[in-house]
């Protein structure tokens, strides 16, 4: 690991390590609108959820420095981040209930609706748990993500997605996405299955947020609005709606082109990235609607079954 | 009676789709029910399955009441149907349309599925074998992999009828299975309504424009006109109705009244 971390410097693997946590975010994403065919425009509120979540049992139960022992402090880690996965997905079968009504556009205002109020209760989270920082922030938050927890973590969302996909529960969630009418008479509860693509997305947003809390050790609200949602559905469309390894990919791409970029360009030009990267998704969106992968997948990833 | 609806009302804004209609399908039937366009022939199949709510009447599947439950829980109570306008699921493969409507029947959960368990592999293999048979039934066998949307119109019409099938229905509905087809595949698809209906001991009813299919094999027909149940009995009958001689071809004026030019 120190090999490693000598080789490629630390700042390489603090970006890697983003990198992962975004690929889990956004299958999450993918398996609610790439699969499910939900538009969803706040699934960077779920991911907030999940930061919090974790973050604040974390501070609660093992100290600020994670000071407890080695097996223990690693232990309530694992207990915060399912928790944080946990609470995400109480979250969205909450808000599911009544926004899963919605279809297409109308459920994206819902969504988006939902996600500007989240952000504006993470806004003022310490009038009533000062622990959260409000809109000063949130610190104090122990360093506990490592290279072996984001590996772990997206191996099991890959595997997760992969399995849940092909096999008939996700042909479901697909035959809603094509014909929800059709899903119907053919026997498929379309609403129940809705909120459980939705739920199970948005779980993985708020394991995601768990591992980005304890990354960069310090949330503020602003990584949880609007935009960080909208950052997340160019991901997913990018790759390829109904792609794993077209997320995988533009997850990566996008996260090393942004950090990757504050390297290369000269500070004075850092905002220009604001100018490349939507040039670059308008040119892929004339040359390959349907996503760099379309829903073409890696062969560990298609149907054996 | 299998299947019976009594009084069924279905309105949208001022207009009367469906207006008190009464039928009744005995077990083992093929009942025809035609009418002119926008006589509500559609409307009563989406009312019986649960795509539209009924503002009033019944609906009945085996005794039980069936008005206004969710689609899903129709076609599981027994009642499976294809649409006018093809509704495939088209982005996915032909054998993937058919096992979609498998899924009632499948007996693993998300767990098995998730961890790839015994179960799950076992249940996938059972589910991929009866698809087959479904395809082979109609000869699609060799399509399997293609992409719902690639398959020609006659094709596509055939495939609705094999996923409508995978549900295991005692009732099927056809909404006008031989639209758009010629008299050969007419005839051809005459042939398999009948043999599908012995094979799997169905009942059928079906909505169709096309006199020659409807007068081959329908043992009944319910003409409806303006919502309402204008004639019923056998085909040489309906043939010679007058009332339905009247809702296809308007009365005949009498001759001093005709408007000359």
């Amino acid at each position: 690991m120190e090999l490693l971390t000598e080789i490629v410097g630390p700042y390489w693997i603090q970006i890697f390590q983003h990198a992962c946590i975004v690929a889990v975010s956004a299958l999450g994403l993918n398996v609610i609108f790439g699969y499910t065919g939900l538009f969803s425009l706040g699934h960077a509120a779920f991911y907030g959820v999940g930061a919090y979540t974790a973050a604040l049992l974390m501070k609660e139960f093992a100290g600020e420095n994670g000071d407890a022992g080695f097996l223990v402090s690693q232990s309530v880690f694992l207990g915060s981040l399912l928790a944080g996965g946990g609470a995400a997905a109480l979250m969205a079968w909450l808000v599911g209930l009544p926004v899963l009504r919605l279809t297409s556009d109308y459920l994206g205002v819902a969504t988006l609706g939902f996600g500007v109020i989240m952000k504006v209760l993470f806004d003022n989270a310490d009038a009533f748990l000062p622990q959260l920082g409000g809109a000063r922030g949130m610190t104090g938050i122990p360093r506990m993500t490592s290279l072996p927890w984001v590996v772990l973590a997206l191996t099991a969302a890959v595997l997760v997605v992969r399995n849940v996909v092909h096999s008939t529960y996700g042909r479901v969630l697909v035959a809603i996405r094509e014909d929800e009418v059709a899903a119907g008479a053919m026997g498929i509860d379309t609403y129940r299955y809705k909120a459980i693509g939705f739920t199970l997305g948005c779980s993985f947003a708020g394991v995601a947020g768990g591992l980005y809390a304890h990354l960069y050790c310090f949330l503020h609200p602003s990584s949880f609005d609007f935009f960080k949602s909208f950052d997340l559905l160019m991901i997913v469309v990018l790759g390829g709606l109904g792609s794993m390894t077209g997320t995988l990919v533009a997850s990566f791409g996008w996260i090393f082109l942004l950090e990757g970029l504050r390297v290369f360009l000269p500070p004075e030009y850092l905002e220009f990235r604001w100018v490349l990267i939507p040039v670059l998704l308008v040119v892929t969106m004339l040359l390959r609607p349907q996503g760099l992968f379309g829903v073409r997948e890696l062969p560990f990833l298609r149907s054996r079954v | 009676m299998i299947l019976e609806t009594a009084g069924l009302v279905r309105h949208f804004g001022g207009i009367k789709a469906l207006d008190g209609v009464d039928i009744g399908v005995r077990c083992g039937e093929l009942v025809g029910v035609i009418g002119p366009n926008g006589s509500g022939k559609t409307t009563l199949f989406n009312v019986i399955t649960g795509i539209y709510r009924p503002d009033g009447g019944s609906v009945r599947m085996e005794g039980a009441s069936i008005g206004g439950l969710p689609p899903h829980r129709i076609t599981r109570l027994g009642i499976a149907r294809t649409f006018q306008n093809i509704r495939l699921f088209r982005e996915l493969s032909v054998a993937d349309n058919v096992r979609i409507a498998h899924h009632q029947h499948v007996r693993y959960g998300p767990a098995d599925a998730v961890c790839r368990t015994g179960s799950f592999h076992r249940e996938e293999r059972r589910m991929r074998e009866e698809v087959e048979g479904f395809l082979s039934l109609f000869s699609l066998q060799d399509r399997r992999g293609e992409l719902a949307k690639n398959l020609s119109y006659g094709d596509q019409r055939k495939l609705e009828i094999a996923r409508a099938l995978a549900c295991c229905p005692k009732v099927l509905l056809l909404d006008e299975p031989a639209a758009g087809m010629n008299p050969s595949e007419v005839a051809k698809l005459m042939e398999f309504i009948l043999q599908i209906r012995e094979r799997f001991r169905l009942t059928v009813l079906l909505i169709e424009h096309q006199m020659r299919l409807v007068m081959g094999i329908c043992e009944r027909l319910v003409v409806l006109d303006f919502g309402r149940v204008i004639a019923e009995g056998v085909p040489s009958a309906i043939r010679k109705h007058p009332r339905v001689v009247e809702a296809y071809l308007g009365r005949n004026v009498p001759s001093g009244n005709r408007i000359h030019g």
